[in-house]
């Protein structure tokens, strides 16, 4: 993939982690990419707790709150979560933190599940009831617009192998370009 | 109510109180208590219950629709959970209606692949099986099943087969719930699990108790939850009651029954 558009790609996914968190004064917000292949979910950008350990650790579909999220499409958030029942261990076992709550909302598109956004720890005014979690979604369709337009630039490059090559050929005449006009001012344009 | 005014509603903002409804014939809405949700069949179609949770109880069977070649199958299937959201919404049906009879048809599971043609499959089964009540936490955005799921719905409303469908947490357009034939329900933000609201406002018809819901944990366990997929199971719960109490009526008359039991129905002499 493109270097400069997977690194655009991935500070929008980062913004809209970093937003979720700040918004919430939560503890950590992740963003999970679903790998249809290997049933599996990626995380793929993450704020707070876990940021810059987590990127790219990948766990089964089914595990967790974010598998139940992913598998009923449904937006939840759920309490009280401390106790050690399999969920919680699960957690704690992906990421070194167990949190108190959680909100989850899954990543649509179309009647695809692209993936999933969490926000753990919540601080307790910002979880207070569905308005909360309808915002949260806000941020969820920014995220699914971001991964749906990644997959399908990936897509994109596989149907046309060369397209990746055209699209690097024109961005280093772009730079060379710069680079002479720098020296010998403006170049004649056609 | 001209077309143009019907604005999407997906959950209740307002305060119940500002949705006032008056009915002058209330004398005929069926008197809930007593009922058990005794000798009624319902269904919930969604990820699976798990056995002998303590909130739930016996399930009296188990089902699973499997891809099949082309098309799909359902069979007969232990009983268990794939990830806990058909467990969750079974412990609210449990609490309201304790002597109901519950069955289990998962739709839900890993491997996502053709999971809409899934949904409808366990949806038309469940339809012929003939159940009482089916209860949905679950939609579909898909437009290609928007018709298939139509003709099912409607088919359940003239067999006698009330469907309780979520409407979507997220602000889309899905299927079945916004269909006429069937009971639609969106979570109101009140701490009141007894609170049913009706909404004069439509598409979404019955706001119940979906905000810091305690439900059915996988592992035996509770926990606290929010989201319309927990509104839902109490409004098809509320089905099983009526329906224990007057046995035989159409869904037409459950919702009805339902209408004049909501909180902010006014009685007028």
């Amino acid at each position: 993939m493109n270097v400069e558009f997977e690194a655009d790609h991935d500070a929008l996914l980062q913004s809209i982690v970093d937003v979720a968190l700040a918004i919430y004064g939560a503890a950590a917000s992740s963003i999970f990419l679903y790998d249809t292949e290997r049933d599996e979910l990626i995380f793929r950008a993450v704020s707070g707790q876990g940021q810059g350990l987590l990127v790219g650790r990948a766990f089964p579909s089914s595990q967790g709150i974010a598998g139940w999220v992913l598998s009923s499409r449904q937006a939840m958030i759920v309490d009280d979560l401390t106790g050690s029942d399999h969920f919680a261990r699960d957690i704690a076992e992906s990421t070194s933190y167990v949190p108190r709550s959680l909100m989850a909302v899954p990543l649509l598109h179309d009647d695809e599940a692209l993936g999933v956004l969490e926000v753990l720890d919540p601080h307790p005014q910002a979880r207070a009831a569905i308005a909360e979690l309808e915002l949260l979604v806000m941020f969820a369709r920014q995220a699914s617009v971001a991964l749906r337009v990644t997959r399908n630039y990936a897509q994109a490059v596989r149907a046309d192998p060369n397209a990746r090559r055209r699209q690097e050929t024109r961005r280093l005449l772009s730079a060379l370009t710069e680079l002479v006009e720098e020296d010998s001012g403006p170049l004649p344009r056609r | 109510m001209p077309a143009a005014d019907l604005a999407l509603t997906w959950s209740l903002k307002d305060r119940p109180d500002d949705l006032d409804v008056t009915t002058t014939w209330w004398s005929r809405a069926p008197d809930l208590a007593g009922a058990t949700g005794r000798g009624v069949r319902v269904c919930v179609l969604d990820s699976g219950i798990e056995p002998g949770h303590p909130a739930i109880g016996p399930i009296q069977g188990s089902y699973a629709v499997l891809a099949e070649g082309d098309g799909t199958v359902v069979r007969e299937t232990e009983p268990g959970d794939v990830c806990g959201h058909g467990t969750a919404c079974a412990g609210i049906i449990r609490k309201i209606a304790p002597e109901c009879e519950l069955y289990s048809v998962r739709v839900l599971g890993p491997g996502f692949a053709g999971r809409g043609n899934v949904f409808v499959a366990g949806l038309r089964w469940a339809v012929e099986q003939g159940f009482d009540v089916i209860n949905l936490s679950l939609s579909t955005t898909r437009r290609q099943l928007a018709e298939d799921l139509r003709a099912v719905s409607d088919d359940a409303y003239f067999r006698r087969t009330v469907i309780v469908a979520s409407a979507h947490n997220l602000p889309v357009e899905s299927y079945p719930w916004r269909f006429s034939s069937v009971i639609s329900v969106g979570s109101h933000a009140e701490g009141d699990a007894a609170l049913l609201i009706y909404n004069p406002r439509p598409p979404v018809e019955f706001f119940a108790h979906g905000s810091d819901v305690e439900v059915a944990w996988p592992g035996g366990g509770r926990r606290r939850c929010t989201g319309n997929s927990f509104a839902t199971p109490h409004v098809t719960g509320l089905c099983a009651l009526v329906l224990s109490g007057c046995p035989g009526l159409t869904p037409f008359q459950v919702k009805n029954a339902l209408y004049m039991n909501a909180r902010n129905v006014r009685r007028e002499p």
